[in-house]
């Protein structure tokens, strides 16, 4: 066991080094040297890195509930669009009377849809602090119910998968409702600024890029300690063995619901750093698919490593933007061969064809 | 020659008053607009005399103008000819045409860019001709009311009951004067129960407007039986106020009994709306049914969750367009042979997958559910890839379209009945397939306990495949049916999977019973929430209530019994 923490912890190290690297190097080298160059970095490659950067996080957070607590959730998505919802919000309301309707206060799909004020649950989002704060608050309220629920009354293996799965279809369908008050089917979009700064301007972007790198820099140092820690040690007992650890006199549902709540939290500040990178958060982010994809990342870079979902976050949608752009069709192909040939032959995933350890589910 | 040409004038002078009274009798004082209007017609268009035979009436129907047409229109529900009912509504359906070549009228049905038409005077079939050769005759919306009432008409006097009802039901809402004279002279020699029902109810109607008090009274007495909506808008604006504050119904003791009889014709609405009500949601939870259903098996048997089982309703689906691509001359019978063909395929896929993939993640169910879901995208780009991105339109058989009214406030769609029927036999079959079968023993045995099973001999490997490959075809069947009621695309089954997993986590793991019970249950709570809250707004209730209900029950509604449910 130990043996096998050591050359996980150093392969790990190695990833968390790179990225390092790449929250680093990347704005150095654009601040040298000048646009043009071929170490100037373009907007679109910072943008896509930073990108790149979040879902690392989102499947870093996936990979603490799935390959350390045993719950396959089906709907992770959902706290990451939480996070992005909220982050758009602040971003709307910074739009002020620049948008097409020119209202001041009002968003421009509430002027549309002849809204006279803006609902009781928009106020505040014009403090950034405040929008900062439900960033965590709002997927962590949410997992907290939700997990209080379903760990209480032990509701384990596929039945939990399905009712996450329910959750963030529910989610979907309710956002896509006009009358929510979230931009309905379009969506949160059109920002121009963040602390008053232009959203579309490169300075802009290499901040995101550095505070989405350090932010999954962090994450990843905070849970590896955490998984070393009581709680992490009791969560991976409890995957492997639930019942005889509740036997054993251990609080299960609580040891679980921390984690998920964790997890949630740090989900959902993926999603806040996701959507002023892209530009747009709309209810499609909440399907039963995309929640699926990040499972996908997981399995692919290997679970229970933390590492390995950053390796698959990044491998899967690396190939993605490339094969959505060469060939569209080959991409559910890929995706799909790589789901079944994933869980077949690579149960440990991709990590763990080089990192040798011991007797590891 | 002047004189007679004046007397003729004059002869016609009441055929057009009549002619032109029908289209404006629904306001009684139009009698008088038209007169005048006929006093400066006069002096403009001369009339002819009534055509000789049925042949000359034809041919005038093809080259006068339109009030000639009219009132050949007229002339021809008079003359009891067998061919005028179907030449007019030949003509209604803008399927009446002039052949080119030699003037004569033709009946033509499109055909593959021609026509096929048929002699309108004999019926005889006359080959094809191109779209140039005939040349079609147009109508006016005048005329479309006046040929409208005479087909009416001539329905009258159709020897077959149903076509006589449905002609005094196209009554109700237009009858004139004239029409009740009709309708008396029929009312004599009807025999029918029905069509006599409809034609009081019409005469009723009328009474209402009667200036005696003891008649309108009379009349409400007659009403109150009816399920009729023109009856409840009729009363319901009769107790009203009219726009000078003045009640409609002069007289309070009519109001009164009017009013009384709204109350009982509105309970027997709301009755008869709780009725759809409840067979929209078992319609509705009929596909749940049949969606989950095969689920159901494969999980409660095998404890793996197939997310491709959505996409084998898919296939169903597209086996069923595939069918009617091949014979599209048969759309009835290739849906009925989609059906076997669709469980087929479907339940070959499904053997496919399980002897490809799940037998080697044996114990392992979330990875199963995670490899079932790259077949699933696989399965949905293979499609898209072959039929392309855009959904595919599967055409309803004659028999499964339409809806069947049973009165004014419940009609039934077809398509939604037979789904209900079709979903009731396939639980039926499987039932019987469980319960008296070899194989449907040893798939319980293996439900049960799985270890102790194959102790006794039973052929676990070979249970299990033949149980994906069952609740497979039952997928495929289910696509059969979906294919009915939606669209055919490559999208079809993701839209269905997180229901049917609703449907089989709520009624329970492994219980027939239970999904039906949660299927049925789930559409009709749908269904009964929708007027209030909207479809989607419904349909995230429900998810919310089976996420709150898993807590309470996190083995469904009927909790399968056995040591395998623990593992």
């Amino acid at each position: 066991m130990n043996g096998h923490s050591f050359t996980n912890h150093k392969a790990g190290s190695v990833v968390i080094a790179l990225v390092a690297a790449v929250t680093v190097l990347v704005p150095l080298c654009n601040a040298v040297f000048p646009d043009g160059s071929a170490l100037h970095f373009s907007a679109y490659t910072v943008s896509l890195l930073g990108k790149y950067m979040t879902f690392a996080l989102l499947g870093l957070t996936l990979d603490l509930v799935w390959g350390y607590c045993g719950i396959l959730a089906l709907g992770h998505g959902a706290f990451f669009a939480l996070g992005g919802y909220a982050i758009g919000m602040y971003l709307m309301r910074q739009i002020g009377n620049r948008g097409v309707y020119g209202d001041p206060v009002l968003p421009d799909f509430m002027v549309f849809l002849n809204w006279k004020e803006l609902p009781w649950y928009w106020l505040g989002f014009d403090q950034f602090w405040f929008a900062s704060l439900m960033v965590l608050i709002v997927p962590g309220s949410l997992a907290f119910v939700f997990g209080w629920l379903a760990f209480r009354s032990r509701v384990t293996g596929v039945y939990l998968s399905i009712i996450t799965q329910a959750l963030t279809y529910a989610l979907m369908l309710a956002f896509f409702r006009n009358e929510m008050g979230f931009g309905g089917n379009n969506g949160l979009t059109d920002f121009k600024s963040i602390l008053g700064f232009t959203i579309q301007s490169e300075a802009v972007r290499l901040a995101l890029l550095m505070i989405s790198g350090l932010s999954l820099i962090g994450a990843f140092l905070l849970s590896r300690w955490i998984i070393k820690t009581k709680l992490g040690r009791v969560v991976t007992a409890v995957r492997d063995q639930e019942s005889r650890v509740r036997f054993l006199g251990y609080r299960v549902e609580m040891f679980k619901l921390w984690l998920f709540v964790f997890a949630a939290m740090l989900a959902g500040l993926a999603g806040a750093l996701y959507v002023p990178q892209v530009g747009i958060i709309n209810p499609s982010e909440f399907s039963p698919l995309n929640s699926l994809e990040i499972v996908v990342w997981v399995a692919l870079g290997g679970r229970g490593t933390l590492y390995g979902a950053i390796v698959g976050a990044v491998l899967v949608n690396y190939g993605k933007t490339v094969l959505t752009g060469l060939l569209p069709e080959i991409w559910l192909f890929t995706l799909g061969a790589a789901f079944v040939l994933v869980t077949m032959f690579l149960p440990r995933g991709l990590v763990g064809l080089l990192v040798r350890d011991g007797k590891e589910s | 020659m002047k004189a007679n040409s004046m007397v003729c004038s004059y002869l016609w002078l009441s055929v057009l008053l009549l002619v032109l009274s029908v289209p404006c009798m629904a306001q009684g004082n139009a009698v008088e607009a038209a007169v005048s209007e006929l006093a400066s017609e006069r002096t403009e268009s001369r009339v002819d005399p009534l055509p000789a035979s049925f042949a000359e009436a034809l041919t005038r129907l093809l080259r006068g103008n339109i009030k000639e047409r009219e009132q050949i229109v007229e002339h021809l529900s008079t003359t009891g000819h067998p061919r005028a009912q179907v030449v007019l509504e030949a003509l209604l359906n803008g399927e009446l045409f002039e052949l080119k070549a030699d003037g004569r009228p033709v009946i033509g049905a499109e055909n593959q860019g021609g026509y096929a038409i048929s002699d309108a005077l004999t019926g005889d079939a006359l080959g094809y001709v191109g779209r140039g050769d005939i040349a079609k005759i147009n109508l006016t919306n005048s005329l479309r009311v006046t040929l409208r009432k005479a087909i009416g008409r001539l329905q009258l006097r159709s020897g077959d009951a149903a076509s006589r009802l449905a002609a005094v039901n196209a009554m109700i809402t237009s009858a004139d004067d004239k029409t009740l004279e009709l309708l008396r002279t029929f009312e004599a020699t009807e025999r029918d129960e029905r069509v006599l029902a409809a034609m009081r109810l019409i005469f009723a109607l009328h009474d209402l407007r009667s200036d005696h008090k003891s008649v309108r009274l009379n009349a409400l007495d007659t009403l109150k039986e009816y399920n009729s909506l023109e009856v409840y808008n009729r009363l319901s604006v009769l107790v009203d106020r009219d726009d000078d504050g003045h009640f409609v119904e002069p007289d309070a003791d009519v109001r009164k009994k009017a009013k009384s009889v709204l109350v009982k014709i509105d309970a027997r609405r709301q009755f008869y709306s709780a009725v759809e009500t409840v067979f929209f949601g078992l319609s509705l939870g009929a596909v749940l049914v049949l969606a989950a259903i095969g689920l159901a098996i494969t999980f409660g048997v095998m404890g793996v969750i197939n997310m491709a089982h959505g996409e084998l309703m898919m296939l169903g689906a597209y086996t069923t367009y595939v069918m009617q691509q091949i014979m599209p001359e048969y759309l009835g019978l290739s849906v009925l042979l989609a059906i076997p063909a669709a469980f087929v395929i479907s339940a070959a896929v499904g053997i496919a997958i399980e002897r490809g993939i799940i037998c080697f993640l044996y114990g392992r169910p979330l990875e199963t559910l995670l490899a079932t879901f790259g077949v699933s995208l696989f399965l949905q780009q293979t499609v898209r890839s072959i039929f392309s991105p855009l959904n595919r339109s599967v055409t309803t058989p004659e028999w499964m379209s339409g809806s069947w009214q049973i009165n004014d406030f419940l009609s039934l769609t077809w398509n939604r009945f037979y789904i209900l029927l079709f979903c009731l036999l396939v639980f039926t079959v499987l039932l019987q397939i469980l319960k008296r079968t070899r194989l449907g023993l040893e798939v319980r045995a293996v439900a049960q306990n799985r270890n102790m099973a194959k102790a006794m001999g039973i052929p676990t490997a070979r249970v299990d495949a033949l149980t994906f490959g069952l609740g497979s075809g039952i997928a495929g069947v289910a696509g059969v049916a979906l294919s009915q009621i939606t669209n055919v695309g490559p999208n079809l089954g993701q839209s269905y999977i997180v229901d049917s997993f609703m449907v089989v986590v709520f009624g329970g793991v492994g219980n027939l019973w239970g999904t039906l019970v949660a299927g049925f249950s789930l559409g009709i709570v749908n269904k009964m929430l929708e007027p209030h809250a909207g479809a989607v707004l419904a349909k995230i209730l429900v998810l919310v209530f089976i996420i709150l209900f898993i807590q309470k029950r996190p083995r469904g509604l009927f909790p399968q019994k056995g040591r395998a449910t623990e593992a």
